[in-house]
């Protein structure tokens, strides 16, 4: 770092030299949520950065500890509230492994269904905001407007846009809609020409190239070393993804290339990231065509641990099934004690502790689980990629200009929600 | 390396090493902790080098009441390990990995401040997600966890583990 440039004091008169602090956020339009940097400005290079985060510290993880294994599935999914399915996805496999079950091969197909798409709606939101950052604003209309399309979807199958709680322990809650398939297949068929129309908005713009390349750039030891996973390592040339390396749902029995590239800067970011999209769409087509030929059950046939036990969506809209409260209500008192301790305690997990990681949008998404062998889990730790990807910041922009920032953070795709859990 | 493999390739130098569910557990003393850890990385064919997660669990009435866990991958040979380490409740301290695994500056801030171990030689050691002024370590299983005032008049919600559910 050069010397910081002279300037006279208005005041006293005297030649000074000094850096400037100061606080970007942590409402700031660029930060993605609620952060706040701490910049040490040498006129436009940042010399030193610190995040501060926790402002939207919620305490899930603490909460989880007080509340039933069926209702941290509710809690979790506010984590990221960009991927909550995945969030959903990696406790409920982490219980299943502690309680030594394994969801039906329907529910499976169905969370990896879901999963993918919401890969895609996540790398809509980052598509959409960091072109808003960066003076792309029609990309941000439309990154917007794909996701609505999906969010509908979502909203169709889980009656929820987000937080859903759909996946549960050993399954989902319930079927697909039955005009689901063909609403979902309308979206493939559409979605690879919108991702198309991005890539002539933006691969040569040279507005888009200009603020991106070559900027937040991070070595791949660098990237090992902070912890960084997901896009933002792949960027670096190295191909680690969860669902190749260590295979979960059966992720390895997909057709599917785990995008690289090689600079590492936010432009090599960008390129996987739209890459990864067209991934997803290609595993997505793979699920729905086993899903259609795959019939069966979506919940467990365990009844100490299938909940809910059974719903179908009547006339009236509520998702009691009409033969099942007969069951319980007019036929068997033992039914009845059965749904009372499964709503009040839920399921009893055997003691033991399980690390269960899933390859969210972000990266590294893993849950370390410990039960006590009690009705509550005991402690639920949420490894957040975008807790871990954060930290590389300071590495990105130390020595660069302040309006890279913004680039630099857009390019890691943070979701304070996550990071502060 | 399946998990059995691994297992008794890491019990070549560790004595306590388990495996649960398909998932390895090494359980190592505090004092050999880093040359543990060092040993784990450098080994070609355990090459566990990416720390991905670094947190803590309380226990009341037992000891060790903590154990601080560190959660490592392998991206050459596609496996993982958990190293674990167990503290007693007056003496919560240990040895800081960020010197070895840069990412283990935040893990371990935020290790300190829900559980309140002492990461040594730790660069920055200070809150991370609650603020700077909090008081106690609000993940302990000790801790108080609060009513909650309500609007009613002269009511209040006891805290979720008086509430006699669950």
């Amino acid at each position: 770092m050069g010397e910081a440039p002279a300037f006279r004091d208005p005041t006293t008169g005297e030649l000074r030299q000094e850096t400037m602090i100061i606080n970007m956020g942590p409402q700031h339009p660029s930060t993605h949520g609620v952060l706040r940097l701490v910049l040490e400005l040498d006129g436009e290079t940042v010399i030193r950065c610190k995040p501060v985060i926790g402002y939207l510290h919620t305490g899930i993880e603490k909460n989880t500890e007080y509340r039933t294994w069926m209702q941290g599935v509710t809690y979790v999914t506010r984590a990221d509230y960009l991927s909550p399915f995945f969030n959903e996805l990696a406790y409920c496999l982490g219980v299943e492994r502690l309680l030594g079950v394994e969801a039906t091969e329907r529910a499976t197909l169905i969370r990896i269904l879901v999963c993918e798409l919401n890969r895609i709606t996540s790398h809509l939101v980052w598509l959409a905001t960091s072109g808003l950052e960066l003076g792309a604003v029609s990309v941000m209309l439309y990154g917007f407007r794909e996701r609505e399309l999906i969010m509908e979807i979502f909203e169709a199958i889980t009656g929820l846009r987000m937080n859903h709680a759909y996946i549960r322990i050993g399954g989902v809650v319930m079927d697909l809609p039955d005009e689901g398939p063909r609403t979902i297949r309308g979206l493939l068929d559409l979605l690879p020409g919108r991702i198309d129309e991005y890539e002539t908005l933006l691969h040569d713009n040279p507005i888009w190239r200009e603020r991106n390349e070559g900027v937040g750039v991070l070595a791949a030891e660098q990237a090992l070393a902070l912890g960084v996973t997901g896009p933002a390592l792949r960027a670096t040339g190295i191909d680690a993804d969860l669902r190749k390396d260590i295979p979960y749902c059966g992720y390895d029995s997909f057709d599917f290339d785990v995008p690289v590239r090689t600079e590492g800067d936010a432009y090599a970011r960008y390129v996987v990231r739209l890459a990864e999209m067209r991934e997803s769409l290609k595993i997505a087509r793979q699920a729905l065509e086993r899903i259609e030929d795959t019939p069966g059950p979506v919940m467990i046939d365990d009844p100490k641990v299938g909940w809910p036990p059974r719903l179908s969506v009547g006339p009236d809209g509520i998702g009691n099934d009409p033969d099942y409260l007969r069951h319980i209500m007019e036929e068997s008192m033992e039914a009845l004690i059965h749904h009372f301790k499964m709503v009040t305690q839920g399921v009893e997990v055997p003691a033991g502790e399980v690390y269960s990681a899933v390859e969210s949008p972000r990266g590294e998404l893993g849950y370390l689980i410990v039960s006590d062998g009690g009705h509550r889990p005991y402690r639920v730790k949420i490894r957040d990629p975008s807790f871990v990807n954060l930290q590389a910041l300071p590495a990105m922009i130390e020595g660069y200009l302040v309006a890279d920032t913004v680039a630099s953070v857009a390019s890691i795709d943070p979701v304070l929600g996550g990071v502060d859990r | 390396m399946n998990a059995e493999a691994l297992a008794g390739r890491i019990g070549e130098r560790v004595a306590d090493v388990l495996v649960a569910r398909g998932e390895v557990t090494a359980i190592v003393e505090r004092e050999h902790l880093l040359e543990t850890l060092a040993w784990l990385r450098d080994q070609p064919d355990v090459a566990l080098d990416f720390l991905a997660s670094v947190t803590a669990s309380h226990w009341l009435e037992v000891d060790p009441a903590f154990w601080v866990d560190y959660e490592l991958r392998s991206f050459r040979h596609k496996h993982r390990a958990r190293v674990k380490v167990g503290l007693s409740e007056g003496d919560a301290h240990i040895p800081s990995v960020a010197p070895m695994f840069p990412t283990a500056d935040w893990h371990e801030r935020e290790t300190f401040d829900f559980y309140g171990i002492v990461f040594d030689g730790h660069p920055d050691l200070t809150r991370i997600l609650l603020p700077d002024d909090w008081e106690g370590y609000p993940l302990r299983k000790d801790q108080p966890l609060g009513g909650v005032p309500t609007w009613f008049r002269g009511a209040t919600m006891p805290p979720v583990d008086e509430r006699g559910m669950a």
